[in-house]
């Protein structure tokens, strides 16, 4: 696997407004189509509606599986909103925008 | 036809099963479930899926065999303390890495789904639970939830088909439940993924008695029993209970056993019954099965083995006391615990509950022999087919433990003697009729061997008498006048005896009459003999007074010779004829 979640967990932006911080958390298995999906579209979708208040954090499970019951994961790709609360959970590769925004409670102009 | 089932066998030969350790499941399943391959176990709510789930993973820890447990609807808390009253300290295990549990949550309500997505994490989770503690044997429990928790059911289907191929590649044994649906096995059509073994797991409530059952629908590659199997859950896990075990392969005893019953015994080749051989007392109300039974486990109890009584009518006081009247004193027994007696009532619970309860008792206990007194009190809890059934399983346990079994029936109508109500007739080995002997205005007791199985057993009625020092056994009078018992037989005896008497009496009197005729005979006789002395003193005297006079006449005719002076002879002659020569010239 070419990019460590580490690395790629640097997406981060800082956003001039603290409080209103978007802390978000994308399980994948591997680097698999579905997931690389996954995470342009939601790479897209924060930029679009979230710039610059963001933090994703990629968790693979191959690596560190134990992690998977502590948020309840089944589905992969999972896409979970730590913060704001409450915490929410997507999931499916994030092709259907529409669904992500209501998932993320971001409808458009809001 | 036979190259098919042989064909079976050998398949059943070959194919690796995981022991469930379930009572009686192994047996049902010949060996256990198909190991390294999945097992759907369906049922409705409350049937004991989870249990059986749980069971088979504590057992397989037992074994040896790591488990896992995927829970989708309990959370791990609540499992833990579910099964806790089962006996099972999951803790424990868990601490000991015998054991995982993951609780797979799904909230439909708090997921999105918005794409493309598989259940890849299960995988992780469930690849990990298993890598972690290397286990053997996994449970699904209740995979079918996340029917509920994802819309998108093709994605879902795909996934299902994909795991449960991946958990064969594990060469895991696992345990699927699943909720029972309409029309199919299950909700969501599992049975499509598992096509190895299923298991159909089923309650129901007939006439108020609650009875779980379980029946294996399907096992690929293996015999198994086809049958619906009562089984029941209580403290120490799941019993599952074979109603007809596959074969009869008892082991057989040619050890015989007392009767308690000198003269019973006697009836029975002379050494009473054999060991492990099943006995079934029956008789009209007040015939003495129960005392019958009673004495057979006292002269048990004296040989030092154990024994359990299995009344239905009388409680353990009502029967020590009864039975103190006849001699059989059962409470030193008790107390030095060679005998346990159990009183319920037949009513308390269902078929299957006393069935089970009585396994468990007898397993607990090891008893020798067993009492069931009587068993026609199981009608009161089901048709005559479902007790034929449950004593048929009885019979057969107690037959693999070599435990010789007394069972008492009782028989409604006299006319039918040779027939129980229970229709067991033909799983019994040594079959006693008691029966009343009606005649003279009084009741009797009759005992007969009806049949005995592999011993010569005598064809004759006995009396069956209840005395203070026990039963014991008369023959009965029979005659002309038919069978004879009770005062009839005593009556018969007395006049027998008086006939004896009287012929003694002639006897001797003609005896005194030979004897007074002898005595005339011999009386006569001594006359006679008088007589003839007489007689003969008679003749003698006259002989006498003859040669008297002869001489007298010769001593004259010389003294006359003299006196004529006849020829000087030398000496007189000493006959007349001489005399009378000599005077010739």
């Amino acid at each position: 696997m070419s990019n460590t979640p580490g690395t790629v967990g640097d997406l981060q932006q800082e956003s001039a407004d603290q409080s209103e911080s978007w802390n978000m958390r994308l399980y994948i298995a591997g680097q698999t189509p579905k997931s690389l999906r996954a995470l342009a579209n939601l790479k897209q979708i924060c930029e679009q509606h979230l710039a610059g208040k963001y933090h994703i954090e990629i968790i693979d499970l191959l690596e560190n599986p134990q992690l998977a019951s502590i948020d309840q994961i089944l589905a992969i790709p999972t896409l979970i909103r730590k913060l704001p609360e409450p915490m929410r959970k997507i999931i499916g590769d994030l092709s259907n925008v529409e669904r992500v925004l209501v998932g993320l409670d971001l409808r458009p102009g809001a | 036809m036979t190259e098919g089932i042989h064909e079976r066998q050998k398949l059943a030969r070959e194919l690796a099963k995981a022991p469930t350790g379930i009572t009686g499941l192994d047996e049902i399943t010949l060996g256990g479930l198909p190991r390294g391959r999945p097992t759907l176990v369906c049922g409705s709510a409350g049937c004991g899926k989870t249990l059986l789930g749980m069971e088979f993973l504590v057992r397989g820890t037992q074994l040896g065999e790591p488990g896992v447990c995927i829970t989708f609807e309990e959370r791990v808390e609540d499992l833990i303390a579910n099964v806790a009253s089962l006996g099972f300290d999951l803790p424990q295990l868990i601490a000991e890495k015998k054991l995982r549990l993951d609780h797979v949550h799904l909230d439909p309500s708090q997921i999105e789904e918005a794409g493309e997505y598989d259940l890849e994490g299960l995988f992780v989770r469930l690849g990990y639970a298993i890598d972690a503690i290397g286990a053997q044997r996994v449970l699904l429990d209740t995979i079918e939830a996340l029917f509920a928790g994802l819309s998108d059911t093709g994605i879902l289907r795909a996934e299902l088909s994909r795991l449960f191929s991946w958990l064969k590649d594990k060469g895991v044994t696992t345990i699927v439940t699943g909720e029972r649906g309409e029309g199919q096995l299950t909700r969501h059509g599992l049975e499509e993924y598992v096509s190895d073994c299923v298991i159909l797991l089923d309650h129901r409530v007939s006439e108020t008695i609650f009875t779980r059952r379980l029946r294996v629908v399907k096992y690929r590659g293996s015999v198994h029993g086809t049958n619906e199997y009562p089984f029941l859950i209580d403290e120490h896990g799941i019993a599952v209970l074979p109603i007809t075990t596959l074969d009869l392969q008892h082991t057989v005893s040619d050890e015989r056993i007392s009767t308690g019953i000198p003269r019973l015994d006697t009836m029975l080749g002379g050494e009473g019954y054999y060991r492990g051989s099943s006995v079934l007392v029956s008789g009209t109300a007040g015939t003495g099965k129960t005392t019958l039974g009673a004495q057979f486990v006292n002269a048990a109890c004296g040989r030092g083995e154990r024994c359990l009584f299995f009344g239905f009518e009388e409680s353990l006081g009502q029967i020590t006391r009864n039975m103190r009247s006849v001699g059989v004193d059962l409470a030193p027994w008790v107390q030095a615990g060679l005998l346990q007696y159990h009183g319920t009532r037949p009513t308390s619970y269902g078929l299957e509950m006393h069935l089970v309860k009585m396994h468990k008792l007898i397993e607990d206990f090891q008893p020798r022999v067993v009492v069931i007194d009587p068993v026609t009190s199981f009608l009161n809890s089901g048709t005559p087919n479902e007790v034929k059934g449950m004593l048929t399983r009885l019979i057969d346990f107690l037959k693999s433990r070599e435990v010789t079994a007394l069972m008492t029936t009782l028989t409604s109508e006299v006319e039918h003697l040779e027939q129980t109500d229970v229709h067991v007739s033909s799983l019994i080995d040594t079959w006693l009729v008691l029966r009343d002997l009606e005649s003279g205005g009084e009741r009797n007791r009759g005992l007969m061997v009806l049949k005995s199985r592999g011993m010569a057993h005598s064809n004759q009625i006995r009396e069956f008498l209840l005395t203070k020092n026990g039963i014991a056994l008369q023959d009965v009078y029979s005659g002309p006048a038919g069978v004879l018992a009770g005062s009839a037989r005593l009556a018969q005896e007395a006049h027998e005896e008086a006939e004896e008497l009287l012929q003694q009496y002639a006897l001797a009197e003609k005896r005194r009459q030979s004897e007074r005729k002898r005595k005339v005979l011999e009386a006569q006789i001594a006359a006679l003999q008088a007589d003839m002395a007489a007689e003969e003193t008679e003749l003698q005297r006259l002989a006498r007074q003859e040669e008297l006079r002869q001489t007298q006449r010769q001593r004259a005719r010389f003294a006359m010779a003299q006196m004529r002076q006849a020829d000087a002879t030398g000496a007189p002659a000493m006959s007349g004829d001489n005399i009378h020569t000599g005077k010739r010239p």
